[in-house]
Order: C-alpha cells, then structure tokens, then sequence
C-alpha cells in the first residue's frame, strides 16, 4: 500500500515537470482545453440566467377561475373554501360587483358596462400559484375545473410554453455543445499524450526490457492528462469568471432600463470546480486510451 | 537455472534464428556464448530474457516456463534477470545514478533506500564519482559498466549480457569481464555472448558455441 502511493506520488511529480518543462506547449493545451470546455459551460450558464430570468416573469403568471353566472352564493362559498384548503394566500376572489366597478371604472369601457341591463360578470378567483412550471399549471388548471360552480378555468401561459421551449431547445444545444466539446477534448488529450509517449519511446522499451509493468508506465502520462485536462478545466473556469465580470455591468444597465432587478449570476462555487474536475475525467481517459494504444503498438512480445 | 529444450525461434517473415536447441545452464556458472554474427545470441539471450517467445520448444528460467507464462507476469519475471543489452539502452537524457535507478523506481523501492543501492552498484563498477554525469560523456567501457551496474542493482540471481565486451579496447574488455567474474563469485548465474572469442576468464565454466542457431560441440 505504501509502495502504491509513493509510486503514485512519483508518477504525478513526473507528470507535474513534465508539463513545467515544456511551458509554452503547455499554455497552448490548456488554452485549447480552457477554451474548448468555456463554450459548452458559458452556454450553461447563460441558460441558467435566462431561466431564472423566466423565474422572476412566472410571479405574473395566473390561472383564473370563473364561476358560473347563476352559481348560488353557498357553492362559491364551498368553492372558496376548497381553495384556502389547497392553495392558502395563493388567491384572491373578485365578485362579480368588483370586477363591475373596475370596468366601470376603466377608460372607454365605462359606458358600454353602464349602459347594460345588468352585471354580466360572473365571480371569479385569480389563482396566482406561487412556483409552477407550464406543467404543473396545466394539470392544476384540469383540476380546478373540477371544482363546483365553476365555469371557466382559463391559463394564459402560451408565452410561458414558448419560453420553455426555448429553454429546452438552448439545453438541448448545449448539451450536445458539451458532447461535442468533451469528444475534442479527449482527442486532444489522447494526441499530446501520445506525443510524449513517442518521444519517451526509447525509455518506455528499457523500462519494459528490465521489468516494468504496464501500468506503471502508463501511470505519469495518465496523471499528465489529468493534470492537463484538470488545468483546462480550472483555465475554462477562469474565463467564464472574467468574461461574467466583463457582461455583468451591461447587463445590469441593461435591465435597469426595463426596471428589472435582474442580476447576472457567475457559476457557482459547485459548478465552477465540476470544469477541473470534468477536465481530469476527460483527460485521464484520453490519455488512458492514448497510452495503451501507443503500448499496445510498441509490444516487443508476441503473444 | 536456465533449461531450454528443443528451443526453435521463427521471426516473423520465416527466417529461423534458432533451431532446435537445447541447452541447461546450473547455477553459479559462468558461460560464454560464441558465435558469429547472425548465429542467433541476442536470439537466444531475448528468449531467456522473456523478450522474445520461442516459436516451440519449452524454456523454463528460475524455474518459471516461459512458455506457460502469462503476460502479466512477464514483469515480475524480468525483474529477477540482469541484462545487459547489446545495444546498452542507456537512458541519455538521465544522469549516470538515475540510470541505475531506474529499475529500483520499477519496483517501487524508497527514494533513500534506492539511492544507497544504485551508488553501491556505481561503486562496485567504478563509475561512482560520475553519478552525477550524462551517460553521453561516458567512454565505450565506462557506458558499458554503467549498463552493468543497471542490470545489477536489482541483485538478479542470473545476470545476461550480449557481447559486452565489443567495440572495447583490451584493457576496457579485461575490466568489464573482471566485474562479471566477481559476480559470478558471490553467486549470480552468468551468461554472456561475443561473436569473437576474447582472453575467456579461466574462471568460466563453460564455453557454448552457436552456428546458425544450432549448438556446434
Ligand atoms: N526481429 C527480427 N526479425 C527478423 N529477423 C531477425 C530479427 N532479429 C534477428 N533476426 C535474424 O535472426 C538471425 C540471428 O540474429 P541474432 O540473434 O541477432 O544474431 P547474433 O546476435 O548472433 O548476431 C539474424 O540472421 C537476424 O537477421
Ligand atoms: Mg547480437
């Protein structure tokens, strides 16, 4: 056990001056890989400020509930009732009185509603559901239909749809964004690790010749693809950081002038180590591959 | 030791580099390997050296068949032989101590622990005061040694090497066939190859002679 971790520990400091040696092949992978990986994750992040955008805009969204006009006023009770059990502080009840004098009230629409013969308003309930999704929204409206006397329970939620959709379109992109992005990654990986497997070739042979195992040689290229990956990965985090910094002021003038108290989020803390920690993933198993093909073409001994 | 029967090696493209020899090296011995070139030592010595496989024939090395050998173990096989290789292949871009080291890190020994045996190996062959040196700056007989105390370090119980005394001057060959002789005495099972027969240690046991992979008495 000992001897498993200090050979660990060796290989990683290999693998550690291995990247420190060569500087400037190092700056330009780690920039091809920080780079690479801040597209997939600037997309996520972007999504996610949108979707909480959509968050603050689900606050006006309502579901109102219209009873019938010759409902008696004990089924209204029984249906207002209904509703505090379910739904307490979620709702107001506009009788029909009220909507009344607020039409009257209205520019333009106050002689029309002056001029009728009677209120042909019905009571109605504006449900204002805390948090919901367009979902959730649809199956309580069904529900509430169900409720007695009510006649009507309409959602306007159509922009509400598109809004997901769209949401779910940009997570869809990103996530093949990402897919896309890792695949290079790995292909990257696998392509300086096996440049540096070529050109250790020499010492790889020797190694073998004297009684190395193969894991033991493909242990410093692997911790230099996890460490290159994981460096990416920490590069990606960075970036995303800066250019966050760089929007963020726009964005918040941006959203003063439509009176918003919109705030553009960084990632956060989670999301930021899951770049490095994605990176050594990806760059360990693109040099694993790397390495046992490279070893498996370098094989002395025929089996 | 070492017990080959009936050892034929075909290399890829058919052409028989040994043909049904068959050989049984005791401990302890001393053995030199002659032949010309091309009659199938480094051949030879590859096979005992788990490098290459025989095409037939059983080989059994410390009492291991090589034939039945996994891959896996083939490492840890290697580990109890010393070789010297024909070619050296001596790691240039590491110092003279790193290259002795190298088989100690194989096995995973402590830097310290590693570092005393690596310069006690130096020592014996007298290239301790250049530890330090890049294996290029070496003279022919001083790499060779240095490729001795590198096949060494691990305290193999048989040590092989392929004409280690070619390309030397008189006075270079006599010191390297001394340091085998040495190892030799304190127990370790000895085979070596030359394509020309040099002033053969009286100490030797054995003289083996190749021709065109088969074994000439
Ligand atoms: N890898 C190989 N592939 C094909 N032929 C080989 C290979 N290695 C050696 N040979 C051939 O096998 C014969 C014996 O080679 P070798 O064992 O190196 O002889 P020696 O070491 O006695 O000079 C030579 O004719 C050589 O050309
Ligand atoms: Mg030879």
């Amino acid at each position: 056990m000992k001897t498993w971790l200090r050979q660990h520990r060796v290989a990683f400091s290999r693998a550690l001056v291995r990247l420190w040696r060569a500087p400037l092949n190092t700056l330009l992978s780690l920039l091809v890989i920080g780079v690479a990986m801040t597209l997939p994750a600037a997309g996520d992040l972007f999504l996610e400020n949108v979707q909480s955008l959509g968050k603050n805009a689900h606050q006006g969204q309502q579901l109102s509930l219209f009873m019938d006009i010759e409902a008696p006023a004990d089924v209204t009770r029984e249906t207002r009732k209904r509703l505090a059990e379910r739904l307490p502080g979620q709702w107001r009840f506009v009788s029909r009185q009220e909507a009344l004098e607020q039409m009257q009230s209205s520019d333009g629409m106050a002689e029309i509603f002056a001029s009728l013969p009677h209120n042909p308003l019905p009571d109605a309930f504006i449900i204002e559901p805390a948090q919901a999704t367009p979902e959730d929204l649809e199956r309580m409206r069904a529900d509430l239909a169900q409720l007695p006397g009510v006649a009507h329970a309409q959602l306007d939620s159509a922009w509400i749809e598109r809004f997901h959709a769209f949401l779910a379109l940009g997570r869809r992109i990103v996530d093949l964004l990402a897919l896309v992005f890792a695949a290079g990654l790995i292909a990257v990986t696998f392509n300086t690790i096996r440049l540096q497997v070529l050109a250790q070739a020499d010492e790889i042979e020797v190694a073998r010749f004297i009684g190395a195992t193969d894991a033991f040689i493909r242990r410093p290229f692997c911790y230099s693809g996890i460490l290159q990956g994981g460096l990416g990965g920490l590069m990606a985090g960075i970036l995303l950081m800066a250019g966050v910094s760089l929007l963020e002021e726009s964005a918040a003038r941006l959203s003063a002038l439509y009176g918003s108290h919109f705030v553009l989020k960084g990632p956060s803390l989670a999301r930021f180590l899951l770049l490095p920690a994605v990176g050594a993933a990806l760059g360990w198993l693109g040099a694993q591959l790397s390495v046992s093909l490279a070893l498996r073409q370098m094989e002395t001994t025929p089996q | 030791m070492i017990v080959g029967d009936h050892l034929t090696k075909r290399y890829p493209g058919g052409f028989e580099a040994l043909r049904d020899l068959s050989l049984e090296i005791a401990r302890g011995e001393m053995i030199f390997l002659i032949g010309h070139s091309g009659a199938g030592k480094t051949t030879l010595l590859k096979l005992i050296g788990a490098i290459e496989r025989p095409t037939s024939g059983s080989l059994v090395v410390n009492g291991q068949n090589l034939f039945a050998l996994r891959k896996k173990a083939l490492p840890y096989l290697r580990r109890n032989l010393g070789q010297v290789f024909q070619d050296q292949k001596l790691l240039f871009d590491r110092s003279v101590l790193e290259n002795v080291l190298l088989p100690l890190d194989i096995i995973g020994l402590p830097l310290r622990e590693a570092q005393r045996r690596a310069r006690a190996a130096l020592d014996k062959v007298g290239l301790l005061e250049r530890e330090k040196a890049r294996p290029i700056t070496l003279s022919g007989g001083e790499q060779q040694r240095l490729a001795i105390a590198r096949a060494v370090v691990n305290r193999p119980a048989i040590l092989l090497a392929d004409e280690p005394t070619a390309n030397l001057d008189l006075k270079a060959a006599r010191q390297v066939l001394d340091l085998f002789v040495a190892f030799n005495r304190v127990g370790v099972t000895v085979l070596i190859s030359t394509h020309e027969p040099p002033e053969i240690p009286e100490h030797t046991t054995r003289c083996v002679i190749l021709d065109h992979g088969r074994l000439a008495s």
